[in-house]
């Protein structure tokens, strides 16, 4: 892949970062903010990708996007955890509503 | 051709990010989210990474979107909405995401790619000068790799793994002992 075509991957990875950021500023449903967290993390990894095609050698970028996802795995289990377990107690999962610390 | 691929591949994701963006349905959104997560996967094939492709279709796909759904069925109530007056996809038994301060995040958003953009356009990469990988795959690479310079973000990640196992399924139990 040629050089413009890499800098068209950042543009990519710049307009998802920015959706994603759109997503989890405007929306209300604790899922669909989740949601939007995996789109930025998906924009990071879509850049170092980009980059590490040109280090053959090493493709340290891979390897960190690699980590990325699978912490981004376990945050996604971990979150959905906690919105079943609010869902639970509050019968609500729209963040606007969440306003006590205890019912 | 190649380039047709590539751009109809840029094409899937962005129309997929946008429309998580612009549904209310929650459901629809999440099937948004797949197309975005296999337009991803494409891209990191048309990048040269032929393991983190499949990595991204296995973890992603398989694996947090199927989550996702599980926690968007198991925190739906049913709604009140009368039948008669909404379309069709905000029917009572859809899950709808309200929206709140929309001028204010699409500014922001838009600012910030406005901003990314302008940074990109004025930029120069000197890594992109380098000669491009010639190996047919990268998968040796990535486990070598692996097990020599990155051997303990490995172990620690694995030991993250299980710890995120364990406290997902502790927290999500039925009843929680004060």
């Amino acid at each position: 892949m040629n050089p413009s075509l890499s800098y068209s991957l950042l543009f990519v990875a710049a307009a998802l970062f920015s959706i994603g950021l759109a997503v989890v500023i405007t929306k209300r449903h604790a899922v669909v903010v989740l949601m939007g967290i995996e789109l930025m993390l998906n924009a990071v990894n879509l850049n170092l990708v980009a980059f590490s095609q040109y280090d053959p050698s090493r493709l340290q970028g891979q390897v960190f996007s690699l980590f990325v996802m699978i912490v981004a795995a376990a945050e996604a289990a971990v979150a959905l955890a906690l919105i079943i377990q609010v869902y639970r107690h509050v019968k609500t999962v729209v963040l606007d509503e969440l306003t006590d610390l205890k019912q | 051709m190649l380039q047709i691929a590539f751009f109809a591949f840029i094409a899937l994701t962005l129309i997929g990010a946008l429309t998580v963006l612009l549904t209310r349905n929650v459901l629809y959104s999440a099937y948004a989210l797949l197309l975005t997560l296999l337009g991803v996967a494409a891209l990191f094939v048309f990048a040269g990474a032929d393991f983190l492709a499949v990595s991204q279709i296995i973890i992603y796909v398989g694996g947090v979107l199927v989550l996702v759904l599980f926690g968007v069925m198991l925190t739906s109530k049913p709604t009140t909405i009368s039948t008669s007056t909404v379309v069709a996809s905000e029917r009572s038994n859809a899950i709808l995401a309200g929206s709140r301060g929309v001028w204010l995040g699409v500014l922001l958003a838009a600012g910030l790619f406005f901003g990314l953009s302008r940074l990109l356009m004025n930029a120069h990469f000197a890594l992109f000068d380098q000669p491009i990988s010639k190996a047919p795959t990268t998968i040796d690479t990535i486990g070598k790799q692996l097990m020599t310079e990155y051997i303990v973000p490995f172990e620690v990640i694995s030991i993250l793994l299980l710890v995120a196992l364990v406290g997902a399924g502790y927290l999500a139990k039925k009843s929680i002992k004060p």
